[in-house]
Formats: structure tokens, sequence, C-alpha cells
């Protein structure tokens, strides 16, 4: 039972913000809204062309879809990191090295917000459209790969996201800095990679490894080449990538708490 | 309960000249060695700066020393940061670790779950802090509308609920009104003599000192000045005490052998006779006095804490001068 006290801080939170109703439904909004205004910009992209990179609107709304949804669990669980400036600066942070539990999966439970939630439910809506119009060969393997295709990319973006905010142990106000890799690689995996530029594309796709979040996975479900000339089997080896993000991340938390703990705030 | 033998922490801080950083090095602490035996209440006090809450953050594993050993009941901060905190209450003034809109029990039930306290030993010393620290009506209140008075004795409950073997509060009475403050210094007293609690406090409020801790440690600019019993340093650093007397009529000074200073007041209704400690008593100065002149009333003043730490940074500037 004393393991449940990660659930149990969730909870804390939830009731948290349920104690501001009115600007927890507006938030909500905001997010639904948020969300649809980078869908609307694809949409009216596909009413001049045809194609972008080789690939109809329906499979760039995949794409879209399937990064939205990853970004959105991303957000719900590390988004609160962005407060880590904050932490450091009103010794919050202190607060939490003083408990005996983990400071990252702390702050991960620090600041749930539902309000995230409404980014999650119009970026699936737009998945379930995408999935019924593209062309799919439906295997066991294929409806597996769906589900999972989020869940991986969510902890990709996750992972990014705490190396990125480990960034405040050095700059305090590092905050532009981790939201530039953050955001922006989000805004980048909503697109078929192969309408980058080679260097961009390589940053992008390997060192942080956003492609892996959509763009491969879908070209696996559609049964596509990679233009780009990657093997059919790379599209099935997001969780693989995911896991490899996520120690790596974990490796970088550590270091940077180490600095912290040894240089102070 | 606490050993700590030579601890050093620097900090590299970064000045700027124009364009170009440069950093240099500040050392915070400077070599501080000192023990805290089970069931102490010692008092650490210093202007700011002077060290005390890099002691502290080093005492709790929230930073790590550059040198020097520290061992926090059995335990090494630094390299088991959180198999202390399952041994240690912290209390920081100026942060809160209760949840903002959280009713106050909401807290308590949370620290619970994360000290993996049992529902028995819960219920129990829950009950207690509740009833010495009259929080009764509070526990249903978000902690965002308590008063800061109320909110410290909620920040104390949520320390003690593993029931800590050592307790470090480090301002735990700043902003507090004085009905507060004394309400938490009776209820630390209480805890320090009946359970044992060890309690290792900083404070810029010497009555808290006074009230709550034998034993008085001093630091500045990172070294440890003074330590030892409040009244031994009383003893030490101002030798001299003060006899004050008020007479029925107004008259001289009553010449008494002893008194090295006399200083009168109110068209001579009023002088304060100044006496050596080691030399000469109390008890023999006011035998002497009433001989002389007609008393209505006297007092034996002591130095206030305030000079005696005063003092104590004045010999310090003087041997630094003198080196």
């Amino acid at each position: 039972m004393a393991d449940l006290i990660y659930p149990k801080l969730i909870g804390a939170r939830l009731r948290s913000q349920l104690s501001y109703r009115a600007s927890f439904a507006m938030d909500f909004v905001t997010q639904v809204l948020a969300q649809g205004y980078e869908l609307i910009v694809i949409l009216i992209l596909f009413t001049q062309i045809n194609a972008l990179g080789g690939f109809t609107k329906n499979e760039v709304l995949l794409m879209y879809a399937f990064a939205g949804a990853a970004f959105g669990v991303a957000d719900l669980f590390a988004g609160q990191l962005d407060n880590l400036p904050t932490y450091i600066r009103t010794g919050s942070f202190d607060v939490l090295l003083m408990r005996p539990l983990g400071t990252l999966p702390q702050i991960m439970c620090s600041d749930i917000r539902l309000r995230r939630i409404g980014r999650i439910t119009g970026a699936l809506a737009v998945m379930f459209y995408a999935l019924a119009q593209v062309p799919i060969d439906w295997s066991p393997a294929k409806v597996v790969l769906t589900i999972v295709t989020p869940m991986a990319g969510a902890v990709i973006y996750s992972a990014v996201w705490v190396v990125a905010c480990s960034v405040c142990f050095w700059i305090v106000e590092g905050r532009e800095f981790a939201n530039a890799v953050t955001y922006g690689s989000n805004a980048f995996t909503s697109y078929p990679i192969n309408v980058y530029s080679r260097p961009l594309r390589w940053l992008m796709a390997f060192i942080v490894p956003g492609a892996f979040v959509a763009y491969y996975p879908s070209l696996a479900l559609l049964g596509k080449q990679d233009p780009l000339g990657l093997p059919g089997w790379v599209g099935w080896t997001s969780p693989l990538v995911a896991a490899l993000a996520a120690t790596v991340a974990g490796f970088v938390w550590r270091f940077a708490i180490r600095h912290y703990r040894g240089t102070g705030s | 309960m606490i050993e700590v033998r030579e601890l050093r922490r620097e900090f590299k801080v970064a000045t700027s000249k124009g364009l170009r950083r440069n950093y240099k090095t500040v050392t915070a602490v400077d070599g501080v060695t000192f023990e805290v035996q089970a069931g102490e209440a010692v008092g650490y006090v210093g202007p700011n700066g002077a060290g005390k809450s890099t002691t502290i953050k080093m005492l709790t594993g929230i930073l790590v020393p550059t040198s020097g050993h520290i061992t926090v009941d059995g335990v090494d901060p630094s390299r088991q940061r959180r198999d202390l905190a399952k041994r240690i209450g912290v209390v920081f003034g100026q942060r809160s670790q209760l949840w903002w809109d959280l009713p106050l029990r909401d807290s308590f039930d949370l620290l619970r779950s994360i000290y993996r306290v049992s529902a028995e030993d819960y219920r129990k010393r829950l009950d207690e802090c509740v009833e010495l620290l009259g929080l009764q009506e509070l526990l249903i209140t978000p902690v965002r509308q308590l008063s800061l008075g109320q909110r410290m004795r909620g920040e104390i409950t949520a320390a003690l609920l593993h029931a800590p073997e050592l307790l470090v509060l480090d301002e735990p009475t700043i902003g507090l009104d004085l009905e507060s403050k004394e309400r938490l210094r009776e209820f630390l007293a209480d805890i320090n003599t009946r359970r044992g609690t060890t309690l290792l406090l900083t404070t810029h409020d010497l009555d808290d000192i006074e009230r709550l801790c034998p034993r008085l440690m001093v630091i500045d600019h990172g070294r440890v000045l003074a330590d030892g019993p409040l009244d031994e340093l009383r003893a030490e650093v101002t030798p001299d005490r003060e006899l004050v007397i008020d007479l029925r009529e107004p008259g001289p000074a009553p010449d008494v052998p002893g008194v090295t200073a006399v200083r009168s007041e109110a068209n001579g209704l009023r002088h304060h006779l100044t006496f050596r400690r080691a030399e000469t008593t109390a008890a023999q100065l006011i035998t002497q006095v009433v001989r002389q002149v007609e008393v209505h009333d006297l007092a034996v003043v002591e130095p206030e804490i305030d000079d005696v730490i005063r003092k104590l940074y004045q010999r310090q500037l003087d041997q630094d001068v003198r080196r």
C-alpha cells in the first residue's frame, strides 16, 4: 500500500485544481483550441497542395495525431518540469530533497494538470478519424503498434523534457531554452520529417529522437517506404528508443541533481 | 546524534566585470566542528551570511560538503539522503512543505504515506500535536488560508509525524507575532524535555535561545566563535553585572567596595552600580548598599543575550585585527 504514494500525490494535486473550478474549465477549452489551431494549419495547407513530402492529407493527419497525443500525455506528466526554475529559486526544491522519495517523480506528480486532457482528447479524435481514412493493411501486430505508438511517444517526449529542463540547474532561467526544445520538437514531429532540411532532420530525428514519436511508426503502419532510405523495421523500434531515451534522461537528471547539491542554489 | 568534523563548503560566485565573467570562490562554512548529543537543544546563531543555512543544508543532505565529515543519527547525509529523511524532521521558516490548496489534514495524510507511518502511530502523533498546538479547528482549512502562525504550527506537526529523533528548525519563529512565538517555544520545549527529541535551531530571535536552548553555538564567517552553555558564555564575554537601586529620597550613590562604575539618573533617585561577577556577589553588594542608603527597590541585571553575541563578534574582530 505504501507504494501507492505517487497516485496519492497525483490525487492531491487534482483535488487542489478542483478548488479553482472556473479557471479549470477555461483552461480545458483553451487547450482544445490550442490543439485545434495546428490542425487548421494542416487543413489549410492541403487546400493548396495534394501531398506533403509524398504523404496525403490523412497520412499527415495521422502523424499529427500521434504526435499530439504523445505530447499531450508527456505534457501531463513532465510539463510541470517547466516550473523547475521557480522550484529552485524559491527553495521549494530543497523541500523535495528533504523527503524520502526521488525528486523527479515528486515533481512529476506535483502538478498534473487535468486541463491538458483537452489536448489529448482532441488528438485522439483526429487519430481515429485518420486511421479510418488511410489505407492500412491491418494485422494484430499493427493494432498493437497503433496502441503502443502514442505511449512510446509520450515517454520519448517526457525524456526530452527532463533533459531539456535539467539545464535549469545550471542556468536558472533556462526555461526558454527548454521550451524551445520541447514545444519545438512537438511542432517538428507533427509533419513528415523528409520535408525538413538535412541538418535539422538529423538533429530532431536522432539526437532528439522525435522522428520515432510519429513519423517512423506511421510509415510502418501505412506500409510505406522511407523516402530517406531507412529500412521498414525502424518503425517498430519506438518502444526501444523510448526505453533508451528514458534511461539517458534518468542519467542526465541524476547528474544535474548531483551538480545542484554540489554547488548549491 | 550529530557529529561534524572540519566541515567546509565553498561556492563559486560569478562576478561580472563588463562582459567578462569571472568566478571567485567564497567559503561559506570554514572548518566547523561540533557534536550534539541525543536530547540536547542547541541554538545555532549568527548574522546573515554567517554560514548557518549552509550548515543546515549540509546536515539535512540537501548540499554536499566540499570537505569534512558529517554523521547525523548514524547516517552520512550526502550519501544517504533518503535514509536520513526518514530519521529527521526539518522545518524551514520560510518555505512550506504543506500542500497549499488542500486542507491541512490532507497534507498530513500525504506525509503519512510518504513516510510510511502506520495508521495507529499516525493517529496517536497527530492527536497529540493537534491538542498541544490547538489545531482542531484548522484541520479542514486549506493551507493557503492559514495565518503564518497557524501554518508554522502545521509545519511543525508535519515534521513530527514520522517521530524523528532530531528536529532541525531553520528560523522557525521568523515573522510570527509574540503569542504565536510563545506557543511554539512552549511546544518545542515540551517535546524536547518530555519526548527527548533533539533540537537544533537557527534563529535571529534570541528569546528563542533564552527560552529553549541551554546550549548556544555562535557562527560567523563560516567559523564557530563560541560553543557552550548560555550562562558560561555570558560570564566569559561580559564579566560585568549591574545592580540597579531606586532610592526613597534623591541622594548620592552609595560608595561600596567592589563597584567599578556608577551611573546615576532621575536626579539621583536611581543608580546603576556595575560590578565584576568574579569578584563580588550581588548579595554582598546589596548588604553594603542597604547599610548606607534607604532603598525603595533594587534589581540585578544580566547582560542581554544580544550583548553577549555582539561582544563575541567584537572579540573575534579584535583577534583578526591583531593577527
